[in-house]
């Protein structure tokens, strides 16, 4: 209806009526094809022309280890200094070497680090969020989770500062040169951001050996991003006025930065620690496959043996885990000064850290008198293990004809046409048809970047791979936003909805994707099926919480100007929230499909075909070339909807003037 | 009115910003003049152009202009916040725009202050350490830092408040603290930009006499930025407006009032309340010999002051110079004039 006023200043697409986009479309999807009928080699990539990325890139990796033994050597060292101090304190003792023999400090009681996480809930949170983290730690240790628990708290605990102090260095390069940032630093975390977890872990693997360092520097890579950009988002959103108030009050560069600029940027600051510490967490659990121990590897170990109950348990363990250092860490970011403690003696000022160094202590040195205190008594511990596997077998003696129905029926006549319907398009239609979209949408960069990116999955003989990675992650999207979409709307008009959804998906993307694996192979056993329902789990939320906020921002005074000019309800929907809202809709659909794609890779562990597989397979064989590779192709997929979507998302605003 | 003998604190001289790519070349090129539309041509915007001032010591000189006319451009040029693209900035006699960086530091950590539209406080810093804290980064020892903040809170009557963060205070209190922080260092030149605008009326009100009481305390010199017309009456010894990124007038609020130099100033003056801007002198006509007195007004004084009492006299009163010398007279009906918006024109030169 206003379109034809609104579309002046834009002559593309919009400017045409329904049925001729349709047409537009139509029309390239058919030059395409007749194009990749004419050319030869452009249905299936001729395996001769393929270009051996893979070989090359284990050239370098293999001359990089080679060369610099010495600096992987020495780095190695010093991460391990603190690495080995943590996991002493907190879960096997520190050994301290003399002359002869060695002393073992024992580790810190568990009765202590209880109270100590209780206390810290206590001075973020008040008494709620002491309870919760006081009980957390205590269910931890009476589920017997405790050493497993600790030694991934360890890894966290040493990662997270490492992360964070060089986050905040690299954002404030990029806050401080904006070109640098632009060129380098953005692209690199774009692409450190949408590359598979699984590919962080082979070069690691490769350079460092099947060790708890590896771990925690794979951690490092994929945790730190989310601090840079937080830091340069930061610094940039700090008032001009302020900016501006430190020049004119004689600053130094120096003090400007740094008793300026980044103490007001703190709320930003913090939010990425949260971040920082949330994604620590779920990246420890997946590098327990490269060494890192701890609740990851049992998960692991039992998934392997189909221990349900035990895997179900270390899940379970992870998930509280998760929590906890969300909601502390959550409390921290919001937590502000309450009253000037400057002029109060040392004491005083740092009673907080006295007192728990005071507890650690006392609980730790009864430990040596009273068992107890150092291990967790076998008398008070349980186990739930028995109940989930008697739980899954119920399920499995009594619904197993209606679960595996469902099942394949989903299989044979929904997923496998859609796969045989994927891996057979041809790749030079699929470059043509993108590069079309990107030009449509961005102009002839985007369209150059989209056709380069997808011509390399195509170049590196990947091409059926990807088309299933396509295939599993299109459909797990498309999934998620049929029942994200419709839940955010729900909840967008109705508060009490919104209060029963908001804490559901709060926690759900809280959770480590590793863990929504679990329960869903105890029930579907392996294969696409269960890859798909695990997937939109993890993948569900941003709908859902994009779609509710899009509809909520809608300006109040549209509402009431449609309601004056007498539309139902239902045309106030349709005809102004659900336009206006939908750019931040479509930002939702985005993380949806990021989400799904990063969620599909995992899925790889549980007998999927496709790019994530390649990346498995070659951790397995530490191959870092065939690793990269496929994992650069599953980043290409990831950049190439992020930039279609948001390019479209540009569009959309412009066209309504909400740019 | 103004003194013009005081000594010139800080003055522009053809002052530009021009944004745009290549626009130094530009008005390097130009020599330093270009019109409006040779800069569009070029598609160069001209933020500020061929801008102008003189500020003298101790007075209180206003940059009044709507939003876009480039008022904050030209006082953050004055301040070297931005470079400016062509002319000079004078400072106490010196070239601002030759200083270096680190001579520039020395400049505003001693001699320069500025307040800000949006206070520009730090959040995580106390009234008291927002206030030393231009103290601080020039290394002045703490327990000195302590004494002159608490000074500066005390005069802008913050007393009490001093361990209180920022958003724990009103509006008005955190431009208080943004003044006192802006005075902790005793700067010779004070920049105001536009610190009252973001403050309801009341407390804008309230805002304006605290500044002329400090003011009378102070003797700063003052460079004050607003778009609010009868704020710059108020406030000003003279106003320069500005319109499209020039200066179209400078001068004393009752100049502007009596000969508006354009239909965009004169447009600003209508509504203003004459007898607060003009005084005795300028309705003054040349006294009737042996005429009648029924009383006497300094020739500065404003018409508010002594419009009641010559009505109710019914009778001229005598206008003296500050000697007491008489001057002129001004007529009861000259003033029923003025109240009643009849005056146009300035009786008498």
């Amino acid at each position: 209806m206003t379109d034809a006023v609104l579309t002046h200043s834009d002559s593309r697409i919009s400017a045409l009526p329904g049925w001729r986009v349709a047409a537009l479309i139509a029309g390239v999807v058919a030059i395409a094809f007749i194009i990749s009928w004419i050319v030869p080699g452009a249905w299936d990539y001729p395996t001769q022309a393929i270009i051996p990325f893979a070989e090359w890139i284990s050239a370098i990796m293999l001359w990089i280890k080679a060369t610099f033994t010495w600096a992987t050597r020495g780095l190695a060292d010093l991460v391990n200094i603190p690495l080995q101090l943590a996991i002493g304190f907190l879960a096997k003792g520190y050994r301290i070497y003399l002359t002869e023999g060695f002393i073992t400090l024992p580790r810190f009681s568990w009765v202590g680090v209880c109270a100590v996480a209780a206390f810290v809930g206590y001075r973020f949170g008040g008494l709620k969020l002491a309870l919760l983290s006081g009980l957390s730690f205590l269910a931890i240790a009476l589920f017997r989770q405790w050493d497993s628990a600790m030694l991934t708290l360890a890894l966290i605990l040493v990662c997270v500062p490492i992360c964070v102090v060089t986050g905040l260095l690299l954002g404030i390069w990029g806050y401080l040169n904006p070109k640098v940032n632009r060129v380098l630093i953005m692209p690199a975390l774009d692409l450190l951001q949408t590359i598979p977890t699984f590919a962080y872990l082979i070069p690691m693997l490769l350079l460092f050996g099947n060790s708890p360092v590896s771990a925690l520097l794979a951690t490092g890579l994929f945790a730190t991003p989310p601090m840079v950009r937080a830091t340069v988002l930061g610094l940039s959103k700090v008032p001009q006025d302020i900016k501006d108030f430190a020049d004119m009050a004689g600053c130094t560069r120096r003090q400007k930065l740094w008793r300026v600029l980044v103490p007001s940027a703190k709320p930003s600051l913090m939010l990425g620690v949260n971040q920082v510490i949330m994604l620590a967490l779920n990246m420890v659990i997946i590098s327990s496959m490269i060494g890192a121990g701890g609740l990851g590897y049992d998960v692991l170990l039992a998934l392997r043996a189909l221990k349900v109950g035990q895997a179900m348990e270390a899940g379970l363990a992870i998930v509280v885990l998760a929590i906890v250092l969300d909601r502390v860490s959550q409390a921290a970011a919001l937590k502000r000064p309450e009253q000037d403690t400057t002029q109060k003696p040392w004491v005083q000022r740092h009673a907080s850290l006295i007192a728990i160094l005071a507890v650690l202590a006392v609980t730790t040195l009864a430990s040596l008198v009273l068992p107890a205190f150092g291990k967790v008594p076998n008398e008070i511990t349980f186990t739930t293990a028995p109940a989930w596997k008697a739980a899954v077998d119920w399920v499995t003696v009594n619904y197993f004809d209606v679960i595996e129905a469902v099942r394949i029926t989903f299989l044979l006549y929904v997923l496998n046409p859609l796969r045989a319907f994927f891996e057979g398009l041809p790749w030079l239609g699929v470059v043509l048809l993108l590069a079309f979209a990107g030009w449509r949408l961005g102009g002839i960069w985007l369209a150059l970047i989209v056709a380069l990116l997808t011509a390399f999955c195509a170049t590196t003989g990947l091409w059926v791979q990807t088309m299933a990675t396509l295939y599993l992650c299109g459909v797990a999207a498309l999934i998620a936003a049929a029942i994200g979409i419709p839940i955010g709307v729900w909840a967008s008009r109705s508060d009490r909805v919104e209060k029963v959804v908001t804490p559901f998906i709060d926690t759900l993307q809280t959770i480590p994707s590793f863990c929504f694996i679990i329960p869903v192979v105890m029930l579907f056993r392996v294969g696409d099926v269960t890859a798909l329902i695990a997937t939109v789990a993890f993948a569900v939320v941003p709908a859902i919480r994009y779609t509710n906020h899009g509809i909520r921002q809608v300006p109040h005074e549209l509402i009431e100007a449609g309601t004056a000019a007498g539309c139902t309800k239902r045309q106030l929907f349709w005809r102004v929230q659900l336009p206006v809202a939908m750019p931040e809709i479509m930002l939702g659909l985005n993380q949806t499909i990021l989400l799904s794609l990063s969620m599909i890779v995992i899925c790889a562990m549980i007998g999927t075909r496709d790019l994530g597989q390649e990346v498995f397979k070659a951790l397995s064989k530490a191959d870092s070339g065939k690793g990269l590779v496929a994992g650069l192709a599953i980043a290409f997929i990831g950049i190439i909807a992020d930039r279609l979507i948001t390019a479209w998302v540009e569009r959309l605003k412009a066209k309504r003037g909400l740019a | 009115m103004t003194d013009v003998k005081r000594p010139v604190k800080l003055s522009c001289r053809n002052l530009w910003k021009v944004f745009g790519a290549g626009s130094e070349e530009f008005m390097r090129r130009n020599n330093g003049a270009a019109s409006a539309q040779a800069l569009g041509e070029a598609r160069l915007i001209g933020a500020v152009r061929q801008a102008s001032i003189d500020v003298h010591e101790g007075e209180i000189f206003i940059v009044m202009g709507l939003s876009g006319s480039g008022k904050s451009t030209l006082l953050r040029c004055l301040s070297r916040l931005i470079e400016p693209t062509y002319g000079e900035v004078n400072f106490d006699g010196r070239d601002l725009l030759k200083a270096s960086d680190a001579e520039l530091i020395e400049i505003r950590r001693h001699k320069m202050g500025m307040v800000f539209q949006h206070f520009a406080l730090l959040p995580h810093l106390t009234v008291l350490e927002n206030v030393g804290f231009p103290l601080s980064v020039q290394g002045v020892p703490k327990p000195e830092q302590k004494k002159r903040a608490q000074a500066v809170i005390d005069l802008v009557g913050l007393k009490g408040r001093e361990h209180h963060y920022p958003r724990e205070l009103s509006g008005g209190q955190q431009q208080r603290v943004g003044i006192a922080r802006s005075l902790a260092v005793e700067p010779e030149i004070w920049f105001l930009d536009e610190p009252f605008s973001a403050l309801d009326p009341l407390i804008r009100r309230e805002m304006q006499s605290e500044l002329m009481r400090l003011q009378g305390v102070l003797k700063k010199t003052i460079v004050f930025i607003t778009h609010d017309f009868d704020e710059a009456i108020k406030l000003a010894d003279r106003i320069a407006i500005m319109k499209d990124g020039e200066i179209i007038q400078i001068g004393a609020p009752e100049e502007l009032v009596l000969n508006p130099a354009t239909d965009y100033v004169a447009e600003f003056t209508r509504d203003v309340n004459r007898a607060k801007v003009m005084s005795a002198q300028s309705l003054m006509r040349a006294s009737a010999a042996g005429g009648q007195h029924a009383g006497k007004v300094d020739a500065k004084a404003k018409v508010e002051t002594f419009a009641a009492d010559i009505v109710g006299a019914n009778l001229p009163f005598a206008v003296t110079d500050g000697k007491g010398r008489l001057l002129g007279e001004v007529t009861p009906q000259a003033v029923i004039d003025l109240l009643a918006g009849r005056h146009v024109k300035q009786a008498q030169p």
